[in-house]
């Protein structure tokens, strides 16, 4: 295993350039999980962000909230602007894991590390969230919905490096971020719906529910056009159309499909048949 | 500590604060805080439950901050601050010791640090229970009301008023 | 007895315990009861009344405990001198219900003169049935500042030099010849030591109850990670790198993977049926009596396995010291290492000597695994002449080692029209895995328990213990208990919903009275009134009200529902009828040099309490501080065996024999049972001034003798199981999130008898791990096989409550002591985790309607129950919504 320690962002941008192959480190939290027996993983080469201090801070502008490409989940639950303007960030950080990995956990890690049961990427891409990337060739900014092209695989050469994350600031008339996980804390979701309208409308973004984190056009259409919705069993066409949820190690296709439908429904009862 | 042969190694000389004394170390880009801790420094207060950032055995802080070491790279901790359990006033520990916080022991130092460190924000009071503070640090011997009562008691002591149990 | 009980010296008030009788519920009676609580408020106005603060020590969970043990609000002690001790508690209870604006919280034994007590300011006293005496329990845990700051250390975390990291080659496959076991080649093997099933000296078995245990498979594997080669080198990088470099090539062989069917011809692998244990109980006529029972209810419920997660994996360090192999590891049972290390290496015990280190958690899953870590261990060391380390990580300790049995409980009750149990009918099927291990007993105390805490005539329960390719089952807290109980306890709700009878009434009704005997035909004649635990509970929880309250929230909300459970349970301190005789139990209290004394014993502490109970019963006996007892290491080379640390027996038993073998101690120094504190001390330095050199020679001893009147039949099945059971009563409230079907405890009520509590932190601590335990078994713990073995042996795929997932539980003790526990106390460690389950299930079918019969209650399950199409076996469908 080797790592390759820079010391500024463009240094960074150098080695990557030089080899595609090595892993950004950030906070960790993903990578090192069970790192001793995971052989393959000291085969690699890694590049730590950590001493990339330029990256660490959120910044304020008059149009948006800006997420470095090291800020941490603890950076954004204690500011307390964040907790005004995007509720659903403070929402989301305080159920990923508990305090030691808020504390490490980086907004861009979780995008950049595509798990379909993500807990950032839902309510960032919920805020339409743009991904700032940066290279030796330039910079590049991919709005987050349209980041992810299947399966752990992302728009993100390996010579980049997410340097930041946009969230235009704007005036929300609803937002809720629901996880449903096995328990309280520490948990991986199950299903993951962050939910939000604005002047640009409804967006509606569900995890663990299909091979990438995603907005549901078909349930946001439902919304926008004001077309009644009963019951929860109204929504299984759209959910339908919308994801594809399987079963694996921590549920069934069939409960998230039920608790997506189920969630939907009851949290948006105010809103169904009513168009915006 | 024998230093194990027949690895693939780069070693670096990592220099950063241990419980107030710098250190200077060769460590590899494979170890993790947890083990420089444990096998190099025989620092051994902090345990590992799991290898995967759930149980918060590991739990130090990095300046300042509460992390499980278990999941940081050892180079990552050049030239900060880090703490682990011996660094903690064993004559501070009475609530801790009154009201069953520990049993086994193998959480307890995980949960001494996050705990400690609640004592010292009771401002988080204000938006967090202490119930979902501790959660990264798991226990299967109390049940958990042990570690409550404790730190509810070590916060009552700061005038801080109780946290919710 | 009431001069003696008024003289407030505390040694005299330990003193006094002896002459007491204990105080028997049964003999109170509730006339008694309101008598005293007549005479307290008239009391009152008399001049003999002094009300004293309780003052002094002021340690939060006693006073919460003592609140809520007499349901009392600010602690304030009423004393009168015409309140016998025996009385107080009693009229504590009866006052705290009838006399509401009295509190009357713990009650000190009676004083003449204000002055008297004045002058000594403020005491405490704790009430425990029969004696006064000190402040109970005041006793910190004796390790607990070593564990905070990190000081204590665990097997892990011994500094040891030169030595190599052990590592273990583990089978693929859950059934089949071996074939093949090829090293890689980009192996460099010379550097490491390679020990397979040929290096072992003496029989391939790990001895337990049967030999039939291989410590590395020889040629055949009966289930996926059975070990099959040790790897060691001075690199733990390396081990694990090699370990994947060994192919270990099965030919496989049709494997049995579900305990509940019947094995295809070609699975059968134990006897003719893959039945590993058979076992029986039977009391009267249990055909004739449910033929002629008005109703009959059947039922069918399942409980999943549990893997234990003590926060410390499994580890042992073994090293060679002349000729003597030293073996030091995470354990319950130095002894049966001892014994599974002296057979299978050929040795006697004069070259063997098993040290217990710190133990991490154990919950039984270090009963009887860790003698296979230590005999890998031990063989790496011999073979390498190095000292081995051998910790295994949380993954391979989740999928590898032993974990609760799986069981299926069918029942089959016939009752009287108004809920009385005529006939119990049960059948308890549990998978034991691939070898025998523990299975039989833990077969034995399900069945045991199965026909739950109730006066029925007519029983019949037959118990099967299943092979599997399965990796084994083995014990954990409650050892069958729990899984029976369950399955009882749930059907007692589902017999209450069936008949239309109220719940708590059904119960009320059936539990056993004194005179009344249990399954086993075991006589229940201790004095505990089965009824007030459980209405303790109730009154607690408020269960009638939040009934009340349950109906208006759930016609209001849309998306949740609430809901309460109860369950009334038993559990058998100690080892089944003659088991504690079989173990011959022996223990040493030594006198020392400076006038201290030391305690050896080989049960050990695993966070129970065990070095806390054990000095302060050794204190207590011989009038000593604390500080001048110390418990010997659990070192085989020094103490006897004194049994293993299992069957919450600990306290209760050994307990008992510390006390007998202090009394002996005093006896060698010539003194009587009379003789405390200083002159003890005094006694024991003069025998060694007068014998200079003798060292270790100077101890008192004493060996299990079986309490008087207990007999038990082995063939038949019948008698007293057990010299004392603990009784109780909980109460789950939950909250049911009807989007995602998520269950939340939001309220845990636990009461229990446990005879005396010794220590209130201690016990309540326990009762409350137990608990939480006990819900994550319901809710959330599920453990998912793969070719019989563990499939999600990681934290993040297999979930235990986080402090966030669980409310504070509620805890009070009603005591009756049990004249033949040390202390007066019963096993307490298991109880706890019995009731939890079937009380949330029930809580949960009361809060939505549904019908779960099997945990882990997961959400994907009861979306099935509430949502799916209407269950044929499944009493009710669940209401529309």
């Amino acid at each position: 295993m080797n790592v390759m320690l820079p010391g500024s962002v463009p240094e960074a941008l150098d080695m990557l350039a030089s080899d595609c192959a090595a892993v950004p480190i950030a906070g960790g939290t993903d990578l090192l999980v069970h790192w001793p027996v995971r052989v393959e993983a000291h085969e690699q080469t890694y590049l730590d962000l950590s001493r990339l201090d330029p990256l660490k801070p959120l910044r304020w502008t008059a149009d948006e909230l800006m997420l470095g490409g090291l800020t941490t989940y603890w950076d954004v639950i204690r500011d307390a602007r964040a907790g005004e303007e995007f509720p659903l960030l403070v929402h989301a950080a305080r159920q990923v894991g508990a305090i030691q990995i808020q504390a490490r956990g980086t907004w861009a890690g979780n995008v950049v590390n595509a798990s379909p049961a993500a807990d950032g990427v839902p309510v960032l891409m919920a805020y339409d969230a743009v991904v700032v990337l940066e290279s030796r060739r330039g910079r590049e900014e991919v709005p987050l919905d349209r980041f992810y092209s299947g399966y752990k695989e992302m728009k993100r050469r390996p010579d980049q490096l997410v340097v930041g994350i946009r969230l235009p600031r704007r005036r929300y008339s609803y937002q809720v971020f629901e996880k449903v996980g096995a328990r309280r804390a520490q948990a991986i979701a199950k299903v993951g719906l962050a939910i939000t309208r604005s002047g640009a409308g409804w967006r509606v973004v569900a995890a663990s529910v299909a091979p990438t984190i995603r907005r549901c056009p078909a349930v946001e259409r439902l919304l926008e056009t004001g077309t009644a919705v009963a019951s929860p069993e109204a929504l299984l066409p759209a959910i339908a159309q919308d994801v594809a949820p399987i079963d694996d190690i921590r549920s069934s296709a069939q409960y998230r499909t039920r608790v997506m439908a189920w969630v939907l429904y009851h949290d948006l009862r105010d809103f169904w048949g009513k168009r915006a | 500590m024998l230093r194990p042969a027949g690895r693939h190694m780069s070693a670096l000389s990592i220099s950063f604060n241990i419980n107030g004394s710098p250190v200077t170390l060769d460590v590899d880009p494979a170890d993790r805080l947890l083990d420089t801790l444990r096998y190099q420094l025989a620092l051994t207060g902090t345990k590992e439950g799991c290898g995967e950032g759930e149980c918060g055995a590991c739990t130090v802080y990095v300046d300042g901050l509460p992390v499980n070491s278990c999941l940081i790279p050892t180079y990552q901790v050049r030239g900060q601050r880090v703490e682990t359990v011996e660094s903690l006033d064993p004559g501070a520990l009475e609530p801790f010791e009154r009201c069953g916080a520990t049993q086994c022991g193998a959480c307890t130092p995980g949960v001494v640090m996050t705990a400690w460190w609640i004592r010292g924000h009771p401002e988080l009071l204000g938006t967090h229970s202490i119930r979902e503070l501790m959660a990264g640090n798991l226990c299967r011997c109390t049940g958990y009301d042990g570690i409550v009562d404790s730190v509810a008691e070590a916060l009552g002591e700061t005038g801080s008023g109780q946290g919710e149990p | 007895m009431l001069a003696q009980e008024r003289d407030e010296r505390h040694e005299d008030a330990r003193g006094a315990e002896a002459a007491l009788e204990p105080v028997s519920f049964a003999e109170c009676g509730l006339k008694r009861m309101q008598r005293l609580a007549r005479a307290i408020p008239e009391a009152l106005d008399g001049l003999d009344l002094v009300a004293v603060r309780l003052d002094g020590e002021h340690e939060a969970g006693a006073d919460r405990l003592a609140v809520e043990q007499h349901g009392t609000g600010a602690a304030h002690a009423v004393l009168t001198p015409d309140v016998r001790a025996g009385e107080a508690q009693l009229v504590t209870q009866e006052v705290g219900q009838e006399q509401p604006g009295l509190h009357c919280a713990l009650v000190a034994h009676a004083v003449d003169r204000a002055d008297q007590r004045r002058s000594q300011g403020p005491q405490r006293y704790a009430l425990a049935g029969s004696a006064a005496r000190r402040q109970n329990s005041s006793m910190k845990r004796r390790e607990a500042l070593a564990k905070l700051t990190g000081r204590e250390r665990y097997v892990d975390d011994l500094p040891l030099r030169d030595f190599l990291w052990g590592m273990t080659v583990r089978s693929p496959a859950p059934r089949g010849r071996v074939t093949a076991v090829r090293f890689g080649k980009d192996v460099d093997w010379s550097q490491f030591v390679v020990v397979d099933h040929r290096d072992i000296a003496g029989p391939n078995v790990v001895a337990l109850i049967e030999q039939d245990q291989p410590v590395l498979a020889a040629g055949y594997v009966r289930h996926v990670h059975e070990p099959v080669v040790l790897l060691a080198h001075p690199s733990r990088e390396a081990v694990r790198r090699a370990v994947r470099a060994v192919e270990v090539v099965i030919a496989p062989e049709s494997p049995a993977l579900d305990f509940r069917i019947a094995p295809a011809p070609d699975q059968v692998q134990h006897g003719s049926d893959n039945v590993l244990k058979h076992l029986r109980i039977v009391k009267g006529d249990v055909e004739r009596a449910l033929a002629q029972a008005p109703v009959v209810v059947s039922g069918t419920y399942e409980t999943g396995a549990q893997e234990h997660v003590y926060l410390e994996t499994q580890g042992m360090i073994a090293y060679v010291e002349g000729d003597v192999l030293v073996v030091k590891g995470s354990m319950q049972c130095p002894y049966y290492v001892l014994k599974a290390l002296q057979h299978a290496l050929a040795r006697d015990e004069t070259r063997v000597r098993v040290i217990q280190t710190p133990t991490g958690g154990g919950f039984g899953g270090k009963e009887e695994f860790p003698s296979h870590i230590a005999l890998h261990a031990a063989l790496l060391a011999l073979k390498s002449g190095r000292p081995v380390k051998l910790i295994y990580d949380r993954g391979e300790d989740m999928a590898a080692t032993t974990k609760r049995h799986p069981a299926l409980v069918r029942h089959r009750t016939g009752l009287a029209r108004d809920g009385r149990l005529v006939a119990q009918d049960i059948e308890v099927v549990i998978d034991g895995g691939a070898y025998v291990t523990l299975s039989p007993v833990v077969l034995s105390r399900a069945i045991i328990h199965a026909a739950g805490p109730y006066a029925c005539e007519h029983v019949r329960i037959t118990g099967r213990a299943m092979f599997t390719n399965a990796v084994p089952f083995g014990a954990f807290r409650g050892f069958g208990a729990p899984q029976s109980q369950f399955a009882g306890e749930r059907h007692m709700d589902v017999i209450a919903r069936t008949l239309g009878i109220d719940a708590v009434e059904l119960r009320r009704i059936n539990l056993l009275t004194d005179g009344q005997t249990t399954a086993t035909g075991q006589a229940i004649r201790d004095g505990t009134d089965r009824v007030a635990v459980m209405e303790r509970a109730l009154e607690l929880s408020s269960y009638r009200d939040k009934q009340r309250e349950h109906a208006a929230f759930n016609a209001t909300h849309t998306t949740l529902r609430r809901g309460s459970g109860l369950a009334t349970f038993y559990h058998g301190a100690g080892f089944t009828g003659g088991g504690e005789v079989a173990l011959k139990s022996r223990l040493r209290v030594a006198g020392r040099a400076d006038g201290r004394v030391e305690v050896l014993s080989a049960n050990i502490e695993m966070g129970q309490g065990t070095l806390t109970v054990f000095t302060e019963l050794a204190a207590t006996r011989l009038g000593l501080e604390p500080e001048d007892v110390t418990i010997a290491e659990a070192d085989t080379a020094r103490v006897p065996n004194s049994g293993p640390t299992v069957a919450s027996r600990t306290t209760m038993i050994v307990g008992g024999l510390i006390e007998r073998a202090a009394d002996d101690l005093r006896c060698r120094v010539g003194l009587d049972d009379t003789a405390r504190g200083e002159a003890v001390k005094q006694a024991i330095r003069r025998w060694h001034r007068d014998h200079p050199g003798a060292g270790e020679a100077l101890f008192g001893e004493a060996a299990y003798e079986k309490p008087p009147g207990i007999s038990w039949d082995d063939q038949t099945y019948q008698g007293d199981a057990y010299g004392a059971f603990a009784w109780a009563t909980y109460v789950a409230e939950v909250e049911v999130d009807l989007r995602t079907c998520a269950t939340r405890v939001i309220d845990f009520v636990a009461v229990q008898e446990v005879g005396r509590v010794l220590n209130p932190t201690l016990a309540k601590g326990q009762v409350q791990g137990g608990v939480v335990q006990g819900v994550g078994w319901a809710l959330m713990e599920e453990c998912k096989w793969r070719d019989g073995a563990m499939a999600n042996n990681q934290l993040t795929n297999y979930l235990i409550p986080t402090s966030n997932d669980v409310p504070s539980i509620r805890v009070a003790f009603l005591e009756n002591p049990y004249p033949h526990g040390a202390g007066g106390a019963k096993g307490l460690g298991e109880l706890p985790i019995d009731g939890p389950a079937p009380a949330i299930l029930n809580a949960v079918a009361r809060a939505t309607g549904a019908d779960p019969r099997a945990i882990p209650l997961t959400p994907e399950r009861l979306m099935e129950l509430i949502d799916g199409p209407a269950d044929v076996g499944a009493q009710h469908a669940a209401p529309r919504r």
